[in-house]
C-alpha cells in the first residue's frame, strides 16, 4: 500500500515538451513510474523519447487511461492546466510550478472544490510525491528514497518544504529505514493538499506504521495539523520545524497580526506539536534520529 | 512588494477608490507646489514603510504655505524607527467624522479571501483586535463567488457602520475588493478609511502589498520597484533573481530552497544567509557566490545543496566559475546531495580547487560545524 499514488498509476505529463517536464518527466519514467503520456497544446502526434504527446488532457485520458498528471508548466498557464486535468478526469494533479500568483491559487483551489471535489491537487510548488519502488511523480531524485519492506516498520513522510522534503528522505535512507509515501506538499498559500489531508491517509494506511512531518514558520498549518494529530492520528511521528533562527518576517499591515494572534513562530509550532504527542527535533537529523528511536520499538 | 503610502493611493485611484487630492515631494519647494495644488489646510506626510509614524512626527498638519515649508523641512530626511525619509506625501486635509478600517487578504487558514471591516478603525485597531474582537467583522469570501454590493454592505451593517456611511463604504469595498484581485494584492488595507461631515467616505491612508509572482501580468508595477527599500546586498542579489536576507553573522550561506536555507541558519545559529531558489544554473551559483562575496563580515562560506529541480552539476560549475572570475574573501564548505550530486562531487573534485578554499563534508551538520570552526579561527 501507499498513499495517493502506486504501483497501478497512470501519469500524464502536461508540458512534457518543455524543459522541466522532459528532464523530470523521463527521470520519473526512469525510476519505474507508469508515464503513460505527455500533454502540450499544438504538439499533438509527436513524441518525447517514445512517451506520445497530446494536445488536450482529455484526448491524453481517452487514449491512455490516465489516472493522474504532473503538471510542470509555466506559472501563466498553471491554473489552466490543473483545471483542464480535473476536467478531463484526472483525480491525481501534482503541480511543481513555482510563482504562481496567489489569487490564481486561491481561485483554482476553490474552483476544484466545488466543481471537482474528486480531483486531489498537490501543490503547487512541491517536490511531488514519491512512493518507492512504486510511483515517482516530480522533482525528487528517486535514488535518496529507501523502499518500505512487507515486515515493516515503514514511514510516511509529509513536508511542507521542498529541499527539507528531500533531507527527511535522505535521513531515513542513512538508516535503512523504508518510506511507504513521502508527500511534498509544497509552501504556497493555498496548498491543494495539507498536511491533515495526509496524516489522514497514512493513519489509514497498513503499510505505515510511523510518520515524519516537515513543517515551516508561516501560516497556521502545523498548528491545525498538531489539533488533527490529537483526536484522529495514533501512529508515532516525529517531526521538525524549519526557521528556528530565522529574523522575525515583515509583518503583513494590521490584517496580518489580527489574523495570526500570534500564531506562526516556530516555537508555537513546536509547542502545539509536542502537546499532541509528536517527538520534536530540533534540526531534520535529529527528527531523523528519533524517528530511528520510535521505528526501532515498533 | 510593499507599496509606500503614496503609491498605495495611486494604486487605489485606478480602481476609483476615493482618496485626497495631494502628490508627492522629494523637496520642500516641490512639497509647496504640491500644497499650492491641493488647496490648504494640508497634511505633509512622511512616506516610509514602517509603522508609527505619526507618533514619530513624521504627519504634520500646515495651514500655510510657510508652515508647509517648515514641517516639510523637519519631516525629509527624519530617521524614523532606522528609516530615513527621503519623500513625504502632501495631501487636502480631510475633516474627519469617524475612522474605520477595512483590508482583504488571503486567509491561508480557510483558503478563502477575508474582509476585515470594523467601525472602530484608527490607529489602535490591533488592540481593538484584542480587547474587543467583536468589533471587527471577518467575512470569508469564496473566489468563486467575490464580493457583490448586497453582501458588501450586509457586512458594513454588520460593522454597524452608520446609516449615513453605508452607501460609500459599501461602494469602497466593492472597489476594495476589485484591487484586491484583479490588482493581485496579497494586502489592500484602508486604515482609517473616513466618514466627512458631508457624508463622504473615503481612504485616508493606503497599504498595500503586492504578489510579487503577479508582476508578469502588472507592467504598470514597474515604476513601483525603483523605489523598494533595498539595502546594496539586497539590491545586488535582486538583479541576479536570488532571495537575499541580510544577516549580521560571518557565515555565509547558500542553500537551494527557503527551507533548506532557514534549517542550515537553524544548525549553523550565526549567519548570513541566502537561497538561489529551485532550478539555479551554474550562473545562479556564481552569482550568489558573488553577493555573499560582497558582505565583508563573512569568514566562510557554507553551501548546503539538496537537489531536485536544483542539479548538482550545475552547482558544481557555478562554483567553479565563481572561484575563476572572484577573488573570494573566505573558505567554501559544501555539502551536496540529491539529483547529479555524484556529477557534482566529481566536478568539483577534478576542478584542482586547493581543500584549505574548498572542502566537501557528507552531511548538513557536518558541513555547519567545519563552516563554523572555519568562522571560529577567521
Amino acid at each position: 500500500m501507499a498513499i495517493f499514488v502506486n504501483e497501478n498509476t497512470k501519469v500524464l505529463v502536461q508540458g512534457l515538451t518543455g524543459g522541466q517536464g522532459k528532464y523530470h518527466g523521463l527521470r520519473n519514467r526512469d525510476y519505474g513510474t507508469n508515464i503513460v503520456g505527455g500533454v502540450t497544446p499544438g504538439k499533438g502526434g509527436q513524441d518525447v523519447d517514445g512517451i506520445p504527446v497530446f494536445d488536450s488532457v482529455a484526448e491524453a485520458v481517452a487514449a491512455t487511461g490516465a489516472d493522474a498528471s504532473f503538471a510542470a508548466v509555466p506559472p501563466k498557464f498553471a491554473s489552466g492546466a490543473i483545471l483542464e486535468a480535473a476536467e478531463a478526469g484526472i483525480g491525481f494533479v501534482v503541480c511543481i510550478t513555482e510563482g504562481i500568483p496567489a489569487q490564481d491559487e486561491a481561485l483554482t483551489y476553490n474552483t476544484l472544490v466545488r466543481n471537482f471535489p474528486d480531483t486531489r491537487l498537490l501543490g503547487p510548488n512541491c517536490p511531488g510525491i514519491i512512493s518507492p519502488g512504486k510511483c515517482n511523480i516530480g522533482i525528487t531524485a528517486g535514488e535518496i528514497a529507501e523502499a518500505p519492506t512487507a515486515a515493516g516498520p515503514n514511514v510516511g513522510i509529509v513536508s511542507r518544504s521542498g529541499t527539507l522534503t528531500y533531507q527527511a528522505l535522505y535521513e531515513l535512507k542513512q538508516k535503512g529505514i523504508g518510506v511507504s509515501t513521502c508527500v511534498g506538499i509544497g509552501g504556497d498559500p493555498v496548498p491543494g493538499t495539507n498536511f491533515i489531508d495526509c496524516l489522514e491517509q497514512f493513519q489509514a494506511d497498513p503499510e505505515t506504521h510511523a510518520i515524519m512531518m516537515i513543517g515551516e514558520i508561516g501560516g497556521s498549518a502545523e498548528e491545525e495539523a498538531a489539533e488533527y494529530i490529537k483526536t484522529n492520528v495514533t501512529k508515532p511521528m516525529s517531526a521538525y520545524i524549519a526557521g528556528v533562527t530565522a529574523p522575525a518576517g515583515k509583518k503583513m499591515g494590521h490584517a496580518g497580526a489580527i489574523v495570526s494572534g500570534g500564531k506562526g513562530t516556530a516555537q508555537g509550532k513546536m509547542d502545539a506539536l509536542a502537546a499532541a504527542g509528536v517527538e520534536i527535533g530540533l534540526n531534520p537529523t535529529e527528527a531523523g534520529e528519533l524517528m530511528a528511536t520510535i521505528v526501532a520499538g515498533l | 512588494m510593499d507599496l509606500f503610502e503614496y503609491q498605495g493611493k495611486q494604486y487605489f485611484a485606478r480602481y476609483d477608490i476615493p482618496v485626497s487630492p495631494g502628490g508627492p515631494a522629494d523637496t520642500v519647494d516641490e512639497a509647496v507646489k504640491e500644497a499650492n495644488q491641493a488647496g490648504y489646510p494640508v497634511v505633509v506626510k512622511a512616506q516610509v514603510q514602517v509603522g508609527g509614524r505619526g507618533k514619530a512626527g513624521g504627519i504634520k498638519l500646515a495651514d500655510t504655505e510657510a508652515e508647509v515649508r517648515e514641517h516639510a523641512a523637519a519631516i525629509l530626511g527624519m530617521d524614523i524607527k532606522g528609516h530615513v525619509v527621503k519623500r513625504v506625501w502632501v495631501e487636502a486635509a480631510s475633516d474627519i467624522d469617524e475612522e474605520y478600517y477595512a483590508s482583504f487578504t488571503l486567509d491561508r487558514a480557510a483558503k478563502k479571501h477575508l474582509l476585515m471591516l470594523s467601525a472602530e478603525g484608527g490607529v489602535e485597531i490591533e488592540t481593538v483586535a484584542e480587547t474587543n474582537p467583536d468589533a471587527i467583522v471577518k467575512l470569508h469570501i469564496d473566489p468563486v463567488d467575490g464580493l457583490d454590493s448586497a453582501t458588501a454592505r450586509q457586512a458594513c451593517v454588520g460593522a454597524k457602520l452608520p446609516d449615513r456611511a453605508l452607501d460609500g463604504a459599501a461602494d469602497i469595498l466593492v472597489k476594495l475588493y476589485r484591487c484586491f484581485t484583479e490588482g493581485d494584492c496579497d494586502l489592500a488595507e484602508i486604515n482609517p478609511l473616513i466618514l466627512k461631515p458631508t457624508g463622504e467616505v473615503h481612504a485616508l491612508d493606503a497599504k498595500v502589498t503586492l504578489d510579487d509572482s503577479a508582476l508578469f501580468r502588472h507592467p504598470e508595477w514597474e515604476v513601483f520597484g525603483a523605489t523598494q527599500e533595498l539595502d546594496e546586498r539586497e539590491m545586488m542579489a535582486k538583479e541576479k533573481g536570488l532571495q537575499y536576507i541580510g544577516l549580521d553573522g560571518d557565515v555565509g550561506i547558500i542553500a537551494n530552497g527557503a527551507g533548506l536555507a532557514m534549517s542550515t541558519l537553524d544548525v549553523v545559529n550565526q549567519v548570513g544567509g541566502s537561497d538561489i531558489g529551485g532550478g539555479a544554473n551554474a550562473d545562479v551559483m556564481a552569482g550568489a557566490l558573488e553577493v555573499i562575496n560582497f558582505d565583508d563580515n563573512v569568514t566562510s562560506i557554507l553551501i548546503n545543496i539538496f537537489g531536485g529541480i536544483t542539479r548538482g552539476d550545475e552547482v558544481a560549475k557555478g562554483i567553479v566559475e565563481a572561484m575563476g572570475r572572484v577573488d573570494l574573501r573566505a573558505p567554501i564548505v559544501i555539502r551536496l546531495d540529491g539529483t547529479n550530486a555524484t556529477e557534482g562531487r566529481l566536478i568539483l573534485e577534478n576542478a584542482g580547487i586547493p581543500e584549505d578554499e574548498l572542502r566537501s563534508e557528507p552531511t548538513m551538520l557536518d558541513a555547519a560545524r567545519a563552516a563554523v570552526s572555519i568562522a571560529n579561527e577567521n
